[in-house]
């Protein structure tokens, strides 16, 4: 009646009777998260930091073997950090830059990716996706230990959800047998098939490509392969119609095969028959352990609206991609980086629940982008037709000798956090001699301060960052308050910030979302505009 | 704002024709197929202008 769907790497969360299915009447909670992957935690961690009750109601009782998820992107980390567990991820996860790129017997190229200096977080890390979702999951029991009011139930599985006038009746299953609870808010994060979104009859649509990858992570054993991303289009060694293979922490290397679209699943996956294909790849004589293996195939697909009333769907859940590019969880990390703030305000009743429809807008933007992003790597990756399989190699070949070509070759972008242009949150951007990047709707992008680095100081709440500006220390508008970071060319020594947040302009006020991404900026400190601004940030204008 | 040249621009226009068609001579079907998609890559990066090569790609699907 109740087994598990995969393998736990770790057992974090065994099923524990609680006191909810001993009460005569349906206990109400004001947030309940279905799903108990890094997305469903990731919410508890963020509404769980703004004081307000979550609970997390997972069919597992803990975190699923394979590291799926490989890649996890500079804002995915920020975001961590900004709940307390982005460290030990980079501690853990492995750093590359030089990536190689080979079609059919040769390398046609190598790229440094150079990352920009003076942000605190690399541009991204490879990490096991257990990882990341276990340093969250500790995360939570540090947080609960400090008094936070979260929690996770393993083996609660809900079955029946039924959406009332302003909130819904959860039927769970346990392994002692149903309870009913009710949630004011029900987030769905319960993944790319969302037994949710099916319960509720809601549509997810999109493209489904007709090509499959086999995932074999693998141990070496006394071999030192460098810390480098090939990918290997065509390899005439036959193991594929493409290649990826990645490092790991704990020396794993992540392959990957594109293996076509009409395979035997069983066949493939024996074996001695993935053996086949790693010994192609890597050459006789290279020894390694198998550690997991999958075979995948995908869709860029999405939900029209991710917001039905108190129904709120996040994640792979509410918008899935190709994996190239690394854009699934990370995505998901942005999901909940935007809605937490929102929610927070609503159920504290400082905000219209109408801001949670920016969500939605805001959110959709950045699926539409990410599947636009994936399908145009996958289309690079497996050509749909004889003419786009030409145009493909004829970038490759040259590619080799012509420096132009370099930059078409796509084997996935990598995920940057989106911008919210045209945003109903944002105001008209004041400061227009001042950087593009830094323009309302923008994440702020990290700097070093005299001490430590910009991002750590804002996020969670408003914030005012003034740049040689005067400004009030604080100010409070309907219910929200605002506190400044007063920052001058002194807290500068690289000349970072001032570069990212006032290129020409002598000084800057930014008000700043507590998501950390830029809701106004002007030259100076104007109190009717700020408050206005604020207040159509928080959805009241 | 640059526009697509569409009136004749090449001088010598038919040393131009054949020394492109001679470009093909002894190519299989598969390799004039790839050397053309690799000449209408060079040819678009020396362009490089985005709308122009817009209005040529539509251009090139009206005039049949």
């Amino acid at each position: 009646m109740f087994d598990d769907r995969y393998t736990l790497a770790y057992r974090l969360y065994p099923y524990a009777r609680h006191a909810d299915q001993d009460k005569a009447a349906p206990v109400r909670h004001p947030v309940v998260v279905m799903g108990g992957g890094p997305v469903g935690v990731a919410t508890a961690l963020d509404l769980g930091a703004q004081g307000i009750p979550v609970v997390v109601l997972d069919d597992h009782e803990g975190v699923g073997m394979g590291s799926r998820a490989i890649c996890f992107a500079k804002r995915s980390l920020e975001i961590a950090d900004r709940y307390g567990a982005g460290k030990p991820m980079v501690d853990k996860g492995v750093v590359w830059n030089l990536g190689k790129v080979f079609h059919k017997e040769d390398k046609v190229f190598e790229f440094n990716l150079l990352p920009e200096e003076g942000h605190e977080f690399p541009a991204f890390i490879n990490l096991q996706q257990p990882y990341f979702e276990s340093f969250m999951i500790e995360r939570l029991f540090e947080m609960q230990k400090a008094g936070a009011p979260v929690e996770i139930r393993g083996k609660n599985r809900i079955d029946n959800v039924t959406v009332k006038d302003g909130h819904v009746v959860l039927e769970v299953m346990t392994p002692d047998g149903p309870y009913t609870m009710e949630a004011d808010w029900l987030i769905g994060c319960d993944g790319a098939n969302s037994p949710l979104r099916n319960m509720l009859g809601h549509d997810f649509k999109g493209k489904v490509f007709q090509d499959s990858f086999l995932i074999a992570d693998i141990k070496m054993i006394n071999e030192s392969f460098p810390t480098e991303r090939w990918f290997w289009f065509e390899p005439s060694h036959g193991s594929g119609a493409s290649t990826l293979l990645h490092r790991q922490p704990d020396d794993v290397w992540r392959v990957d095969f594109q293996i076509g679209w009409d395979v035997d699943r069983k066949e493939e996956m024996k074996e001695e028959n993935i053996r086949r294909r790693l010994d192609a790849f890597l050459g006789e004589g290279v020894e390694y352990e198998m550690v997991w293996s999958s075979i995948y195939t995908f869709q860029c697909k999405r939900m029209e609206k991710f917001r039905h009333g108190p129904v709120i769907f996040a994640g792979d859940a509410a918008h899935q991609v190709s994996p190239f590019g690394a854009r699934g969880a990370n995505s998901g990390m942005q999901d909940i980086d935007n809605l937490g703030w929102k929610l927070g305000l609503v159920i504290a009743g400082k905000a219209p629940e109408s801001l949670l429809d920016s969500y939605n807008m805001e959110r959709v933007h950045g699926a539409d982008e990410n599947i636009l992003n994936s399908t145009r790597a996958t289309d690079f990756i497996t050509p749909k037709s004889e003419i786009s399989h030409i145009f493909r190699n004829a970038v490759l070949e040259l590619s080799e000798h012509c420096e132009f070509a370099r930059p078409l070759v796509n084997s996935g972008r990598l995920s940057l956090p989106c911008v919210y242009d045209g945003s109903p949150l944002n105001s008209a951007d004041g400061l227009p001699q001042a950087p593009e990047r830094t323009r309302p709707g923008a994440p702020c992008p990290d700097a070093p301060l005299g001490e430590g680095f910009l991002l750590p100081k804002l996020g969670g709440t408003f914030t005012l960052l003034t740049l040689d500006a005067e400004a009030p220390e604080s100010f409070e508008e309907s219910g929200v308050t605002v506190t400044r970071l007063a920052l001058s060319a002194k807290d500068d020594p690289t000349g970072a910030l001032a570069a990212r947040y006032l290129g020409e302009a002598k000084s800057g006020v930014y008000l700043i979302r507590p998501d950390q991404h830029v809701a106004a900026r002007r030259d100076r400190f104007d109190e009717n505009l700020f408050r206005t601004a604020l207040r159509r940030a928080t959805g009241k204008e | 704002m640059s526009t697509l040249t569409l009136t004749p621009n090449i001088k010598g226009g038919d040393d131009f024709y054949e020394e492109l068609l001679g470009a093909h001579d002894g190519l299989s079907k598969d390799e004039s197929d790839s050397y053309n998609a690799r000449l209408i890559l060079i040819l678009a990066n020396h362009i490089g202008t985005r709308e122009v090569l817009s209005e040529a790609i539509i251009a090139a699907k009206r005039i049949k």
